[in-house]
């Protein structure tokens, strides 16, 4: 046994690179309430206080800074600080807060729009660089895009793909550096690579290759934690070692690349081992530890990656997905429940509500009931919390998975996930009615029939739609094949992958959006009278719907079971096709706030939608549609499955008035963990809480000021609802709120 | 085994899947047709009518036992409200039977002026939410239109039954919220066993517009809504002090 890890109960761990073995033999649940916690200490306040300033400059200026003469890279900046002397826990992406990262490997061309819209040049060397010598991501993309890929981007039927950006959503177990240090990891990787023999296929001249980036990825990550002064090739000492290493390790993460989602991973129940160790050989106390992962929470809040204002548009208030998912229950039904998991949430108190890092509660019926309860208070009184059902997902992802950006479950350092945005099938549906062309540009799209008839016919239609859906899935499939080879070919993550496994599982990540516009429509198709208006091309322009009809989210199965037919008969033709790297297809029901523009993009739906109308985030009910009271939405969503189908996630957001759940806190905490329990226990995915009243939300949309730290769960993120686009706002305040009369 | 007769129709207006004032937890609230009395405080006017029979006992069982999920903590279940759901006796006894074969919570919301079949009904239910209107014979008169003996004879059979009660009682501004009325609720309610809960509702105006939809005289068209502050400060002053309740 190494001298760092004396007291540690010895086990798989100490022979392999298992971090879930060591949290295994050595975490220690905890049953009792959030009595003991610690309030912030006057450092963590000093820190806090100064980016607060820091903050509020940068929501004026919008983005505070950039370095322009630096190329994103895990040792490209000299070491900053925030307030050196009263920081515990060091370490920033480059050498000043907020001062963002120049990551051209995903594409130059964006590079430019960013830095002109904050009115910043680029280094001509780097400019240079990048046009004359080096090849981006974005250029492979579209040297091998075909036009089918290229009409199907253009009109918006797959959009937000990450051609041009970072896929992001890889989670490195940044947790092995501190468990580890880095030299153990170098010398397993040369062991890994040592072993990679055989024919030189091209599988195998790319994962040699990739183990080779990985190792020199380590290095660098040795050498700029050194000029912070740490030496961090033993592992860690102590909690604060611990909790230093791990951030260097995530830190490294965020230098190199500028993902979408960058995840955290789960660390509550890992860095519980050593603050109870510290905590036993009394040299630690519990402000003390408070203070580590309040200040690492700090640092958590300050990433920050460079965006297009276009970006910001479909993904608003800055997101970084920094989601950090906690508790859960063990495969032998032990609670991974831990003061740590406390006080993580904890520091929603002690510093503020706010959207990052993601808090992500995983759910399950076993958890203790006292830590229940206090999730659902910190729910009520802080709208930050987002719930994923883990006894959904422990069956396929193991005890020590986390979730990447809003739903989607890895397990740590063995899985990684091709990220694939989404297909818009409401969009789709539209196709198949107007013979593959599209609604808003008139562009043919798809070599598929109209349907010429007056009034829609159901099985007509559906037959017609998931002929369709078999050829988007097929350009879908493609799309996803070229994007991913471009991306480990042009801006491989070796130092997010250093942290995984050599032989990692592959999840090809493919989304849905509009699910609940494509089962109201044909729901109104099968029990109503739908007539398309059609233009002077045959297009349809408009529906006239006569009758009434079941609609998605009221507990329907005439309905809920149409949904379900479309996610079932999708990943099907998904699963036909052959993915890069002998990916797993996987399937997610997730909108972010993007349904608002997707919904821009969409012509009039069959359901009574008019053009234009934003769809319902991830797989909620459109609208005010779910007219029968909160119950009956929640069921309709926990029918979708998770499982069999969709298991990359099924994101719901679920917004009810205060006084509905209960006129005492008590009650309320009370009747919030009844509905947690009771939606989950059905086999539901994920919820997001909101606890508010639609009054402030309009009274926050005329007076921001008055509301600077009020945060909403949006579809699969916080946010900030003064940073939302006045749409945006203007949507969320149109979804239902769960009230009575 | 009890049996129950899945056949038998009942006249529904609504289902409130997510109830939590109804009882205890969280309360799937099914609100029945027809009433006899003319409350003028009624907020639920569109009720009075019984109609159609519209659903099925296997209806609605189904669309009940689909919320059981979420009854589990907290003793959560269904409360039949309306309406009067004595007035649709056969139907609540016959939900009732399956609903109790599934092991979940019955509450029923009731101002207990049905027309039989109260042992029945009683028998099948674990909870009754009652509506005290007024409780002098002049004052019930003129507050619902109509005699106050179905009343006390549905009580009585309550009490037999040693049914838990939640007390509810509506505070209508110069009806309810002088001290005479008050001391006369509290000798009232001592007489009662099996006393549970005990709430005040201070009368309010969000059933108006349904009044002007229906094109129906709203008695109360001008009355104030009655004070919450005032509301509260009654509660404390002769319930609080008087009972001691859970």
């Amino acid at each position: 046994m190494k001298d760092e890890w004396k007291k540690f109960i010895e086990g798989l761990w100490t022979e392999e690179v298992n971090v879930q073995n060591f949290i295994d033999k050595n975490y220690k649940a905890y049953n009792g309430d959030e009595s003991f916690l610690s309030g912030a200490t006057a450092k963590t306040k000093k820190v806090w206080s100064r980016c607060e300033e820091l903050l509020k400059e940068e929501l004026k200026k919008h983005v505070l800074d950039i370095d322009t003469s630096h190329m994103s890279g895990i040792d490209a900046y000299d070491a900053g600080y925030i307030d050196k002397e009263n920081e515990v826990i060091v370490g920033l992406q480059t050498d000043a807060p907020l001062k963002r990262i120049v990551n051209p490997y995903g594409g130059i061309r964006m590079v430019y729009q960013e830095l002109e819209a904050y009115g910043y040049k680029l280094d001509p060397m780097v400019d240079k660089y990048f046009n004359e010598y080096r090849k981006t991501h974005n250029q492979g993309v579209f040297d091998a895009y075909n036009e089918e890929i290229r009409k199907a981007r253009h009109v918006g039927l797959l959009t937000g793909l990450p051609d041009a950006y970072g896929r992001g959503r890889i989670i490195g177990d940044y947790r092995r550096v501190a468990l580890y240090g880095i030299d153990f990891l170098m010398e397993k990787k040369k062991e890994d690579w040592d072993q990679l023999t055989g024919p030189m296929t091209s599988e195998l001249i790319q994962l040699r290759e990739d183990v080779s980036m990985q190792y020199r990825a380590l290095e660098q990550i040795k050498n700029m934690a050194a000029r912070y002064g740490f030496d961090i090739s033993k592992p860690a000492r102590n909690a604060k070692e611990a909790i230093q290493w791990t951030y260097f390790a995530y830190l490294a993460a965020v230098k190199e690349n500028n993902g979408a989602a960058m995840s955290l991973g789960r660390v509550d129940d890992f860095f519980d081992i050593y603050i109870e160790r510290d905590l036993a050989d009394g040299i630690l106390t519990e402000e003390e530890a408070q203070e580590l992962i309040d200040q690492f929470v700090i640092k958590l809040r300050l990433v920050r990656h460079l965006r297009t204002p276009d970006y910001d548009e479909l993904f608003s208030g800055d997101p970084t997905w920094v989601t950090c998912s906690l508790a859960g229950i063990t495969e032998d039904r032990r609670s991974k429940v831990t003061k740590t998991s406390y006080r993580i949430l904890h520091t929603l108190t002690n510093l503020d509500p706010a959207p990052e890092p993601n808090m992500t509660v995983l759910w399950s019926k076993d958890l203790p009931e006292s830590f229940k309860k206090y999730c659902a208070r910190m729910s009520i009184e802080t709208d930050a919390i987002q719930y994923e059902n883990d006894d959904v997902m422990r069956p396929l992802y193991g005890d020590d998975y986390a979730i990447a950006c809003c739903v989607s479950a890895m397990r740590v350092g063995r899985d990684m996930q091709f990220f694939g945005a989404r297909c818009n099938l409401a969009k789709a549906l539209l196709y198949a009615i107007n013979g593959g062309v599209d609604e808003m540009k008139g562009d043919k799209v798809l070599d598929v029939p109209a349907i010429d008839d007056e009034i829609l016919d159901y099985d007509k239609v559906r037959d017609a739609y998931f002929a369709v859906l078999e050829k988007v899935a097929g350009i879908y499939s493609d799309a996803m094949n070229v994007i991913h080879y471009m991306h480990d070919k042009y801006a491989y993550e070796a130092g997010q992958m250093a942290l995984h496994d050599t032989n990692v599982r592959r999840l090809m990540a493919y989304g849905v959006a509009g699910l609940s516009v494509v089962a109201d429509s044909l729901s109104a198709i099968k029990y109503a009278r739908v007539k398309p208006i059609r233009n002077e091309e045959g297009v349809s322009v408009d529906f006239e719907v006569e009758g009434d009809f079941p609609k998605f989210g009221n507990d329907d199965d005439r309905v809920d079971d149409i949904a379900k037919e479309v996610l079932d008969k999708f990943y099907k033709e998904l699963c036909k096709h052959q993915p890069y790297r002998n990916a797993e297809p996987t399937l997610s029901v997730l909108t972010i706030t993007s349904n608002v523009v997707y919904g821009t993009k969409t012509g009039a739906t069959p359901d009574g939608r008019k053009a234009g109308v934003a769809f319902a985030p991830g797989a909620n009910p459109m609208h005010e549609r779910d007219a029968s009271g909160a119950l009956a939405s929640l069921n309709s969503v926990a029918k979708l499955k998770y499982q069999e189908c969709c298991r990359d996630g099924i994101s719901n957001t679920f917004s009810i008035v205060p006084s509905t759940l209960g006129s005492t806190q008590k009650e309320q905490i009370d009747n919030l963990v009844s509905v947690l329990d009771g939606y989950f226990v059905q086999g539901a995915h994920h919820l997001n809480v909101n606890v508010l009243n639609r009054e402030t939300l309009e009274d926050a949309m005329e007076h921001p000021d008055k509301y600077p730290l009020l945060t909403i769960r949006v579809s699969g993120y916080a946010v900030r609802f003064n940073r939302l686009t006045r749409r945006q706002q203007e949507e969320v305040i149109a979804r239902t709120f769960h009230g009575k009369m | 085994m009890v049996k129950c007769n899945m056949e038998v129709m009942g006249s529904v207006d609504s289902i409130e899947t997510f109830g939590l004032v109804d009882g205890p937890g969280i309360r799937t609230v099914v609100f029945l047709n027809g009433c006899m009395l003319r409350c003028k405080y009624c907020h639920n006017p569109e009720m009075w009518k019984k109609g159609q029979n519209n659903m099925s006992v296997n209806q609605l069982v189904s669309k009940v036992v689909r919320n059981k999920p979420y009854f589990e903590r907290n003793q959560g279940g269904v409360t039949f409200s309306g309406g009067e759901p004595l007035l649709q006796a056969p139907f609540v006894i016959e939900v009732s039977k399956c609903l109790r074969k599934e092991g979940i919570h019955i509450a029923l919301d009731t101002a207990g002026v049905g027309i039989g079949q109260y042992e029945e009904v009683l028998e099948n239910i674990d909870l009754v939410l009652l509506d005290i209107k007024h409780l002098t014979r002049e004052g019930y008169q003129d507050l619902v239109g109509k005699e106050m003996d179905e009343f006390l004879k549905f009580i009585e059979v309550c009490q037999k039954f040693r049914k838990p009660l939640w007390i509810r009682q509506v505070v209508v501004p110069g009806v309810h919220d002088n001290d005479e009325y008050m001391k006369m609720l509290v000798d009232y309610l001592k007489t009662l066993k099996n006393i549970e809960k005990i709430e005040f509702l201070p009368y309010h105006k969000l059933g108006s517009e349904k009044y002007e939809t229906l094109g129906i005289d709203n008695p109360y068209y001008d009355k104030k809504a009655m004070d919450e502050d005032v509301c509260r400060e009654l509660y404390q002053k002769y319930i609080a002090t008087n009972f001691s309740l859970k």
